[in-house]
């Protein structure tokens, strides 16, 4: 069997806070085509690796390989750049904006000739047209894209979200807690479109708390525990209840049978 | 399947147009001089300071801000202009421009303490307004400036249109909303500005630089604010170092009756044009009325309660 294609790595990163080290040597990797959860209690260090990850923090010390290459993001926008698209929890979307504008913020179009380049007015036809055209591909059923986000349910609004950074992913797409605070049918709406998302050829990073959402979904489980990566462990093989001892130190990493480990 | 209601435009920025109709319905019921060209034109010219001066400010709401500086930013920039020119013999454009230039000043300084040491707007501008009080009455020895050249009251000129006078700075006034209109609806750089309004953590994690727009907002409304010195001097014909008093909310009060929310991210800045005519409209009618000068501020107070009540049930209601 082939080893896996890796997408995505990182080596000993360190991040400092003050005197709180929130990553003490963490190492990461995505494999293309997989669904991987990002699980760790609070204090874990799995938001300082995600924002180390997107380029919303700069690590401290060690590296981040993107297909095997080394890259230093100093901020979101080149994280971007690299086909990096992130989707944060509850913090999304502008509601008062439409879906169209909210999928292109930050990366609008402008027109053709004198319009675009002199008025830098906007395409908004093309942005629109395109709009329709992505989310049709994700199979998100929203009727009209000039519509403002906030006349969505939340699970529509989330689709939204996570759709944003999906349409434009061409390398890897990291969603923060997509299925908090939704409804069990406006959860598993979201699940459908990760899985969807993953489907289509992109890695999908997830990070959550809900065990269950996990455990329905992820490829693999990456455990973070002291600004560390605890384990990798495969949700087909290890129990939920197993799953939150590693998470919460009561299951010591060396006693998790092999063949638990992803 | 989207309804006639889905189309319409929702009550906040209807707002401004139902005032004004029923203003006007008013005043031409109850005064005979209300419904002349002459009277409109006049209004026009008295709504010009406060509608430059609305746009700047219409820029900092949308970002949920505020600017409390904006008609002292005014007065300065009008004593700074007129009284270079009266000192020092300056040309008059270069008199213009540092005016401009001051005001422009002050919108940095609010913009980089609101940014770089994140203050809340409200207790910068509350500051720079004290502040840009004092300097306007101390440079101007809190004397008026009477020597003004001719070329900086250009702009109080009218012209004939259909037979009735236009003063250019109206002109100019509807010129600058038409550019501000254009600006936030149909480029990248506007519409950042209410993505910044709506949901600023998103917007930076987006990768927008959410500091880089607030701080050309804040450049730009001083920016507005100088350019309506102009138009005060050209109007007045003098460096008043006690205006701006009442042109200080006037500008508030159009932003608000114009439909832009306090809480930011959502409003049209053409809005606040119909709301510096209501407010310029009810100025003028009550006074044609002979209604004291003390109701017409009572009225225009409980205006921006009703305008800001509006938005907060709206808000609400729209969730």
């Amino acid at each position: 069997m082939a080893a896996p294609q890796i997408v995505m790595q990182a080596r000993g990163l360190v991040k400092r806070y003050g005197q709180v080290t929130a990553l003490d040597g963490a190492d990461f990797e995505l494999r293309a085509g997989e669904i991987l959860a990002v699980i760790g209690d609070n204090g874990a260090g799995k938001s300082s690796l995600i924002k180390a990850l997107s380029g919303a923090t700069i690590p401290d010390e060690g590296e981040i390989l993107l297909d095997g290459r080394p890259v230093h993001f100093r901020n979101p926008m080149e994280a971007r750049r690299e086909g990096i698209e992130c989707c944060y929890q509850d913090l999304a979307v502008a509601p008062a904006m439409t879906i169209a504008e909210n999928l292109f913020l930050g990366r609008e179009l402008r027109r053709e000739g004198v319009l675009g380049n002199l008025l830098r007015m906007l395409d908004k036809k093309k942005m629109l047209e395109i709009a329709v055209e992505r989310m049709a591909d994700l199979k998100v059923g929203i009727r009209s894209m000039t519509q403002a986000v906030e006349t969505l349910s939340g699970g529509q609004r989330q689709c939204v979200a996570v759709a944003r950074a999906a349409a434009f992913a061409r390398h890897v797409v990291i969603l923060d807690e997509p299925t908090a605070a939704l409804g069990v049918k406006e959860g598993n709406m979201v699940l459908e479109l990760i899985r969807r998302v993953r489907d289509k050829g992109l890695p999908v990073i997830l990070i959550s708390h809900n065990m269950p959402h996990v455990f329905e979904i992820a490829d693999r489980i990456h455990v973070a525990r002291l600004g560390r990566r605890a384990a990798v462990l495969n949700p087909k093989r290890i129990s939920m209840s197993d799953t939150v001892a590693v998470m919460t130190g009561a299951m010591k990493p060396e006693d998790i049978p092999a063949d638990c480990l992803a | 399947m989207s309804t006639v209601k889905d189309r319409l435009p929702p009550l906040s920025q209807l707002g401004p147009f139902i005032a004004l109709a029923v203003a006007c319905t008013v005043f031409g019921l109850t005064t005979d001089n209300f419904f002349t060209a002459a009277n409109f034109s006049l209004i026009l010219q008295q709504v010009m300071v406060v509608g430059v001066i609305a746009i700047g400010q219409t820029l900092i709401v949308l970002t949920a801000g505020i600017d409390l500086s904006c008609g002292m930013l005014m007065a300065l920039g009008s004593i700074v202009m007129t009284k270079v020119a009266q000192d020092f013999g300056l040309p008059t454009p270069l008199a213009i421009l540092l005016g401009i230039g001051a005001t422009t000043l002050f919108g940095l300084l609010n913009g980089l303490l609101v940014t770089r040491i994140k203050l809340p707007p409200f207790i910068v501008t509350l500051g720079t307004m004290n502040v840009a009080f004092a300097i306007t009455q101390l440079y101007s020895s809190a004397q008026t400036v009477t020597e003004v050249p001719e070329g900086m009251t250009w702009l109080g000129n009218t012209f004939e249109l259909a037979g009735n006078p236009v003063a250019y700075g109206v002109v100019l006034m509807v010129a600058l909303y038409l550019a501000t209109w254009f600006w936030l609806r149909d480029t990248a750089s506007g519409r950042h500005v209410y993505a910044v309004g709506n949901n600023p953590e998103a917007t930076r994690l987006i990768g927008i630089p959410t500091d880089r727009v607030l701080l050309g907002v804040y450049v730009l409304a001083g920016l507005f604010y100088g350019i309506a010195s102009l138009l005060s001097v050209a109007r007045t014909g003098v460096g008043d170092p006690n205006g701006g008093q009442t042109e200080n909310l006037d500008a508030i009060t159009a932003v608000v009756l114009g439909g832009t929310s306090l809480f930011g991210g959502r409003g049209v800045v053409l809005g606040t044009l119909a709301g510096a005519i209501v407010v310029g409209v009810l100025r003028n009618g009550l006074t044609l009325m002979g209604v004291s000068s003390v109701y017409q501020v009572l009225i225009t107070g409980i205006l921006v309660i009703v305008a800001v009540t509006v938005d907060q049930l709206s808000r609400k209601g729209g969730r």
